[in-house]
């Protein structure tokens, strides 16, 4: 009985908004709302699925019947934005378009934002790739040789509070393209926390490790490899984490201000024309990027460190 | 008779505590093991018996006197003399397989020797758990698993750590049978630090008995009793007596200097 409810609570949402959207008519000239109204069908068929996926499951019911309440306010949410923004105009123009607008823009500029896409993923990857394997390596050296720790603690200690944004004049003027400039920024984001951790996780090594090893015969390549590496692991992927979120800063900005494409580029070209509807677009697919982005860094971080899982106190969300 | 292993003689070893003075851990200590024998080294805490068998394993070093196995002297640790810690000390992040194979690995000759993995998991008896991580098994299991990553290297000697000390009395037991089989089986010699009183006799060939402050040998008691052992026979019983007197004779006198 609850089931039904909540598959009623679920698909009447976006049900409303669907025929709020194809039987109220429009204040505002020339807009298509076909793709958010694809976009509505498309919930309606996903939470479908999803019900009739659920049914049959007790456990699963129950999963679905949680966020019943929050796609019911989803729904009706979108459906107020649609009256407001799109169909009565009552929102001040242009700066808060309806869903209809924003939507359309996946549609009409889809060559124009893939590129745009594109550019800031190369820029991501190669940034933040650079960054991670930076910061390792670094990490590494001061964390186990006491020669690098004394050179290069301090100068990480300095150089790591700047924000990575900071060397924008400097990386512009010195790398002879934006594309290098961008790159590197987005890996200084890496080279602080990730350097810093990795070090942290290897001098942190329970010192009985290192004496198994010594009367197993593991020699120091071994120790530390074998013993001090896998043992910052954790570390290292706290470290990943906070220089993800900065990265994802620093690219932005860095797109806004010096590169000649990318997400950050198309916003504030958007915003020069006055196209906010193309700001939220841009900001939405940002969403979902940057989301998949840490949801494959979770993923490559759960295999990496399958072994603890049990061993430390997990929060589990939803 | 059997040729002598382990020869440590006249070792000297002090320590510096928390308030700057002086501790002597072991105090002209000289003992020689021989090839095979199981030898228990018993005493209160304190006494310098982990000292003693850091400085065989060559991870602690004597400030005076000299240790050698097989004639060699004792200078840094080595896989021919496997260490088996007092805590679980497998690598968290390896399967109990892959830890056991650590002995293999970090001597690099793993790809020779890969099919004697299965053989020392069976013989420590972690059938079934090889793909298990070290805190997915019970605390026995966990030293089980430490014990075959020392013998996989075919050690001289196995020096072991109180490594039955966070275990429980039936868990002990099991390992205790299980040590003895080993022994037998490899003929690895045994050197064993423990502060049970029944573990020591119901194990070992020869007794070490050491005192504390400053920490030294105060007698070595050699177990006649034939094997299998019965932790309940009349000759066990006396023998244990005689053990535990020694030692609360031992402990008696440092028990004065403490009090203020």
């Amino acid at each position: 009985m609850k089931f039904i409810i909540s598959t009623v609570m679920t698909l009447s949402g976006f049900l409303l908004a669907e025929i709020v959207s194809v039987i109220v008519p429009t204040k505002s000239p020339g807009v298509d709302d076909r793709a958010y109204r694809v976009i509505l069908a498309g919930l309606f068929i996903l939470y479908l699925g999803m019900a009739a996926y659920a049914a049959f499951k007790p456990e699963r019911r129950e999963k679905f019947n949680k966020r019943a309440p929050f796609r019911l306010a989803m729904g009706l949410a979108l459906m107020v934005w649609d009256l407001l923004g799109t169909k009565f105009l009552i929102l001040p123009m242009p700066f808060f378009p309806g869903p209809s607008q924003i939507t359309w823009v996946f549609v009409d500029e889809r060559g124009l934002l893939f590129g745009h896409i594109l550019f800031s993923l190369r820029l991501y990857f190669f940034g933040f790739t650079s960054g991670v394997i930076l910061g390792v390596g670094t990490g590494v050296l001061i964390g186990w040789f006491a020669r690098a720790n004394y050179w290069i603690m301090p100068i990480l200690k300095m150089t790591g509070v700047i924000p990575a944004v900071a060397w924008m004049p400097f990386a512009l003027t010195v790398f002879p393209s934006s594309l290098i400039a961008g790159c590197f920024l987005v890996s200084m984001c890496g080279w602080f926390p990730i350097g810093f951790q990795t070090a942290r996780g290897i001098a942190n090594t329970p010192k009985v490790y290192f004496e198994v090893a010594e009367t197993i015969g593991g020699k120091e390549w071994y120790q530390l490899f074998h013993i001090a590496l896998p043992n910052a692991l954790p570390s290292i992927f706290t470290g990943v984490a906070t220089a993800n979120g900065l990265a994802f800063t620093t690219l932005v900005m860095t797109e806004m201000m010096g590169a000649r494409g990318g997400l950050g580029y198309y916003i504030n070209w958007a915003k020069a024309w006055s196209s906010y509807y193309k700001v939220y677009a841009a900001i939405i697919i940002m969403a979902v990027l940057f989301s998949l982005i840490m949801k494959l860094i979770a993923f490559i971080q759960g295999r990496a460190l399958i072994w603890q899982r049990g061993l430390v106190n997990e929060r589990v969300s939803n | 008779m059997s040729e002598s292993r382990i020869e440590v003689t006249g070792v000297y070893r002090t320590y510096t505590d928390v308030n700057g003075g002086e501790v002597t851990a072991l105090q002209e200590v000289s003992l020689s093991i021989n090839k095979g024998e199981f030898i228990s080294i018993i005493g209160p805490s304190g006494c310098g018996k982990t000292t003693l068998l850091r400085l065989m394993a060559g991870l602690d070093t004597p400030e005076l006197g000299t240790l050698s196995l097989d004639g060699a002297e004792i200078h840094s640790p080595s896989p021919e003399r496997g260490y088996v810690f007092q805590q679980s000390s497998l690598f968290p992040w390896l399967t109990v397989e892959r830890n056991i194979a650590a002995g293999l690995k970090a001597r690099g000759v793993f790809r020779q020797n890969k099919d004697e993995i299965q053989k020392y998991i069976d013989m420590v008896g972690l059938c079934g758990f090889e793909r298990s991580y070290p805190h997915q098994i019970s605390g026995g299991m966990a030293q089980r698993a430490a014990i075959a990553r020392s013998l996989i290297n075919h050690p001289a000697v196995l020096l072991l750590d109180e490594p039955m000390g966070a275990l429980d009395s039936f868990t002990r037991a099991d390992l205790q049978d299980k040590l003895l089989e080993l022994w037998k089986t490899d003929g690895t010699t045994m050197i064993l630090v423990t502060h049970d009183v029944d573990e020591a006799i119901y194990l070992s060939d020869r007794l070490v008995i050491m005192t504390p402050r400053p920490g030294k040998i105060s007698e070595i008691i050699t177990i006649k009793l034939g094997r299998p052992r019965n932790r309940g026979s009349q000759d066990f019983l006396s023998l244990r007596k005689q053990v535990l007197e020694t030692l609360n004779l031992a402990s008696a006198v440092p028990e004065q200097e403490y009090s203020l």
